[in-house]
């Protein structure tokens, strides 16, 4: 067992409750992916399995450690044993490519090995192999600021394939991709993490990439789990029902019924809501 | 319903009172200082002032320039730059230690967004309580205090600068630390990297410029700190130029104080380029 969530629940520090009552088992080698509307709670998700948001109740088991428990020392550990892919990577704008990447094994080097390749980058034909599938080897020694966002959102998905991460959270990883680019990367890290045995977690605003992309996935709305099941199996009315949003819904149908469109219907209103669903 | 009746419309700003305040308890602050200090701009222009003032200055020229001064003059900028370099570099010595501890950008706990662990504060605030303890005092205080020790000569000032300025330089070089994007280093410590490479691979690209301009600065500043300490016996071109004024020499005090606007040029010159190369 990868990831282990029993009833767990979890606010922001001296914030309002964004999880409630999840349970969520995920073996190793799992790959899932976690949709639902904005504010739903997907981030709060990856943090707690991430070890970044502590649970506040239930137990949360991550490669079968309970962080809550661990000392400092194991909790580091343990940590270095995830790898995070962030919306928006958080890289320095002055921090070449290859830097950025090597960064990814800071968690197994010591220090001192850390620093010696911050003066010369120790392991340069390594960060090549995992840029160059990426469409990035020829960015190997530019800075970040001079990347595009989707460049740099592949950069961020380097950083984690170097680490050798035993399991990757991915917050929105392709956002910043056209369609294409979006397609590709999310079909070679879904390819990479089955090779490696790697459990692999994103949250997607895409419907239609997770439910292409990923074996299993879950609808997450409000903080709760709305459905949890095999790609293949999420009906249309999942998804309606996932995205839903009451208050926009009657601000269109009061639209529709004073502009009076043809065909303009609430039900496809909310279809516009849920972005590229089907 | 729109969404805009729904918003707390027509609300006023919640920081809009505090900001009053604190312009009213600023300028009450400001008032009483310029009555206690016994500011009085008009003595200035008095005329018995302005002819002595006047008098003074007409002696500055011409500036100093023969060969004997200017080799002097050469010998002496050179002790105070070297008295300045070498207490800056002590400084840091001290400093950059001191400003990893006392920061909380590379805080672990913080992490899981709480506040920070008690290792931590008991670490800090130590940290913090040295620097204050060791800016607390100014350089020429520190300078005579040294004397004592250490006798007359460059010594005593170059370990006054770098007692006052590695409280200094730990302090600011803590809070530019804190100021920088804090997500590469936090991202860092979250896949478990050390705290010493989180800051080198997330801290320092972004802080690079700042660190710089701002050693760049009070390098400046120890310049003008060393010609401060010349004045008690610290050699260079404060006892020069305090020999100059003492002997009515205004030509040879017009070169130096000509000097004093060439040093300051040449480390604003450096810092600018310095900047430029680091942007």
């Amino acid at each position: 067992m990868s990831i282990r969530l029993d009833g767990v629940g979890a606010a922001h520090p001296g914030g309002d409750p964004v999880l409630h009552g999840i349970d969520l088992h995920i073996r190793s080698g799992e790959r899932l992916a976690i949709i639902g509307p904005s504010g739903a709670g997907k981030t709060s998700l990856l943090r707690v399995m991430g070890s970044s948001l502590p649970a506040r109740s239930g137990t949360l088991q991550i490669l079968s450690e309970e962080p809550g428990r661990l000392s400092a020392r194991a909790l580091k550990g343990l940590r270095s044993r995830i790898g995070m892919i962030h919306q928006s990577p958080p890289l320095p704008a002055r921090q070449r490519v290859v830097t950025a990447v090597t960064a990814g094994r800071l968690g197994q080097w010591s220090t001192l090995r850390a620093l010696a390749s911050l003066c010369y980058p120790l392991d340069v034909p390594g960060v090549s192999a995992v840029l160059r599938p990426l469409d990035l080897g020829d960015k190997l020694f530019q800075r970040c600021d001079q990347l595009s966002g989707g460049q740099l959102q592949r950069v961020g998905i380097a950083r984690a394939l170097y680490q050798r991460a035993e399991v990757i959270l991915a917050d929105e990883p392709v956002s910043a991709m056209d369609p294409n680019l979006a397609d590709h990367t999310l079909g070679l890290l879904n390819r990479l993490a089955a090779e490696r045995g790697t459990t692999l977690i994103a949250s997607l605003h895409a419907v239609d990439l997770a439910l292409r992309h990923f074996p299993r996935v879950i609808g997450l709305r409000d903080g709760s789990v709305m459905f949890d099941c095999a790609a293949a199996d999420v009906t249309e009315a999942d998804l309606q029902a996932l995205y839903a949003n009451a208050s926009l819904d009657s601000t269109l149908e009061r639209q529709a019924a004073s502009c009076t469109v043809p065909g303009f219907s609430p039900a496809s209103a909310a279809r516009s809501v849920a972005p590229r669903c089907l | 319903m729109s969404l805009d009746d729904s918003a707390e419309a027509g609300r006023r700003d919640p920081a809009a009172l505090p900001r009053v305040l604190l312009t009213v308890l600023a300028l009450m602050l400001l008032w009483p200082g310029l009555v206690i200090s016994e500011f009085d701009p008009a003595a200035l222009f008095e005329a018995r002032n302005l002819s002595t003032i006047g008098a003074f200055l007409r002696g500055f020229w011409p500036p100093e320039v023969s060969r004997e001064f200017l080799s002097l003059l050469w010998v002496a900028i050179l002790q105070t730059l070297a008295m300045a370099t070498a207490g800056l570099a002590l400084a840091l010595v001290a400093a950059i230690p001191l400003s990893l501890v006392a920061t909380h950008s590379l805080s672990v706990s913080r992490l899981t967004g709480g506040r920070p662990g008690w290792p931590g504060r008991i670490l800090r605030y130590p940290a913090r309580l040295l620097m204050i303890i060791l800016r607390s005092v100014p350089e020429l205080v520190w300078a005579l205090l040294v004397v004592r020790a250490v006798g007359l000569g460059p010594t005593a000032g170059v370990l006054a600068i770098a007692i006052t300025y590695s409280g200094m330089l730990g302090k600011v070089y803590a809070e530019i630390y804190e100021s920088v994007d804090q997500r590469p280093a936090q991202a860092l410590l979250q896949a478990g990297g050390s705290r010493l490479s989180a800051f080198f691979y997330g801290v320092l690209p972004n802080a690079a410029q700042e660190l710089t301009s701002y050693t760049l600065y009070r390098w400046e500043c120890a310049v003008r700190a060393s010609v401060v300490m010349g004045f008690v016996g610290a050699g260079g071109l404060g006892q020069m130029i305090d020999l100059s004024i003492r002997m009515f020499a205004g030509g040879e005090v017009a070169t130096i104080l000509a000097t004093f606007l060439v040093l300051v040029l040449f480390a604003d010159q450096l810092s600018s380029l310095l900047r430029r190369r680091l942007a």
